[in-house]
């Protein structure tokens, strides 16, 4: 498995990849950590004339903490969230939920922005960025913008980001003070995208009632699934995980495909949210 | 589509050939530098074969154009020996009979060693967890997990 041919750049600064990006339009793709692009390529299910490498663009390479939320640009390597004690501190779902992509090897190389640009809808981090609201920017030659993650992902690979736009950052909320949170995920191999997963923050009040409750699901439609018609209904009650589960699998709209059968993925769906939602109530701190 | 001259230090030796920008890491490693001891299995990215060091940091070789790195250390398992001498995870590995058709080995040494250097205690489970980012179709890994325990207490001195 050889990839086609295309032509190399490599530009060293942001603006002259999104010059490369507007120049080259449809023929190009920006190439960040390779893990998926470059098996796609190799398989020649992706065939660009010109790749426009990201690699020596080191002011996409962070991590930044504020107030209100982690900061992460889109050139950042799996393995530095991962790692990342300030990113722990604030956020810890995200290196819980980071280390299951993939193997060590590929969390080394691929990168935030790659993941969110490409939308898988099985991975990790378009599963997170919906859970946690977060916002993703987007850079071209005409400036900048940012996007809600629950309107980046628009399909099966395909997201908001317009012709010449580059997923330059993300920026995850902060979880709330005694916010709990909760990941499970089936794989038939560790390292294997999830057939389904479900990620989950859960905020207590007083007496344990449930003040906010967030639950996005991935491998139940064309791209990560949060299920605010459901979990809202929860609100203001203590927690009945399994009746929750049960709720949440009658609610998601299936079909079966070459991975999975519908009822299967439904009893999954079922299982994993209750199991993640159980998790994020027991981390949570009751007000 | 044309070749364009590609300058790699590998090992700390330089390499300069001509190659078309498409040439994979891997492939330039065997075919251009004659350094046939990394391994090429899937050429996705899944079967851990290939794994190398970019700047001492584990990656796949087929995952990775040749012209990318440029600028960058690569290192491969014919630098893991010193002077003759196997390192200590190798030496392991030959005492557990971790290997067998050795086809896997390479890229298990690559993945393991510079694990092991951030992890001087793993336990079982973290090693196990490693292993599932290297296919061996000979062993069952048992001897493999033995061997990566092995070196590890070996080189903390236990």
């Amino acid at each position: 498995m050889k990839p086609a041919a295309f032509d190399y750049h490599r530009p060293q600064t942001l603006g002259e990849a999104l010059e490369l990006l507007a120049e080259l339009g449809d023929e190009a793709r920006p190439l960040a950590g390779g893990q998926s692009l470059v098996p796609m390529m190799n398989m020649r299910v992706a065939r660009p004339e010109h790749l426009v490498d990201l690699n020596d663009l080191a002011e996409l390479d962070f991590i930044g903490v504020t107030d209100r939320a982690v900061e992460i640009g889109a050139m950042t390597r799996h393995r530095a969230v991962e790692h990342s004690e300030p990113v722990t501190r604030s956020c810890p779902i995200l290196p819980v939920v980071v280390h299951t992509i993939g193997h060590d090897a590929i969390r080394e190389r691929g990168t935030l922005g790659g993941s969110l640009a490409l939308a898988d809808p099985s991975a990790q981090w378009p599963l997170l960025a919906v859970l946690l609201d977060a916002r993703i920017e987007l850079a071209s030659q005409s400036g900048r913008r940012s996007v809600a993650a629950g309107a980046f992902f628009t399909g099966v690979f395909a997201t908001a980001a317009e012709p010449g736009e580059l997923v330059v950052a993300a920026s995850f909320p902060k979880l709330a003070p005694g916010e709990g949170w909760g990941y499970r995920s089936f794989t038939r191999r560790l390292g294997d995208f999830a057939i389904v997963a479900a990620a989950a923050t859960v905020s207590l009040g007083p007496a344990g009632r449930i003040e906010t409750l967030r639950l996005t699901l991935s491998g139940v439609g064309d791209r990560p699934v949060r299920l605010d018609a459901v979990t809202d209904r929860f609100r203001g009650r203590a927690l009945d995980a399994a009746e929750l589960g049960r709720a949440v699998a009658a609610a998601v709209t299936l079909e079966d495909d070459a991975i999975a059968g519908a009822p299967f993925r439904r009893d999954l769906t079922e299982v994993l949210s209750t199991e993640a939602v159980n998790e994020a109530a027991q981390r949570a701190r009751v007000r | 589509m044309a070749k364009v001259p590609i300058v790699l230090t590998i090992n700390g030796e330089r390499h300069e050939f001509l190659a078309e920008a498409r040439k994979l890491l891997s492939d330039a490693l065997r075919e251009d530098c004659h350094l046939t001891g990394t391994h090429i299995g899937c050429e996705h990215g899944v079967c851990g074969a290939c794994t190398v060091w970019i700047d001492g940091r584990p990656g796949r070789s087929c995952l990775t154009f040749a012209v990318q790195m440029q600028g960058h250390q690569v290192t491969t398992i014919e630098a893991i020996a010193q002077d003759g001498k196997l390192s200590a995870l190798q030496q392991a590995l030959h005492e557990e009979h971790g290997l067998q058709c050795g086809f896997c080995t390479p890229g298990i040494v690559m993945s393991c060693e510079a694990w092991l250097r951030d992890r001087p205690e793993p336990d079982e489970v973290a090693v196990r967890e490693l292993l599932s980012g290297n296919l061996c179709r000979c062993t069952g890994y048992q001897n493999i997990v033995s061997a990566v325990l092995k070196a590890a207490r070996q080189t903390r001195g236990a």
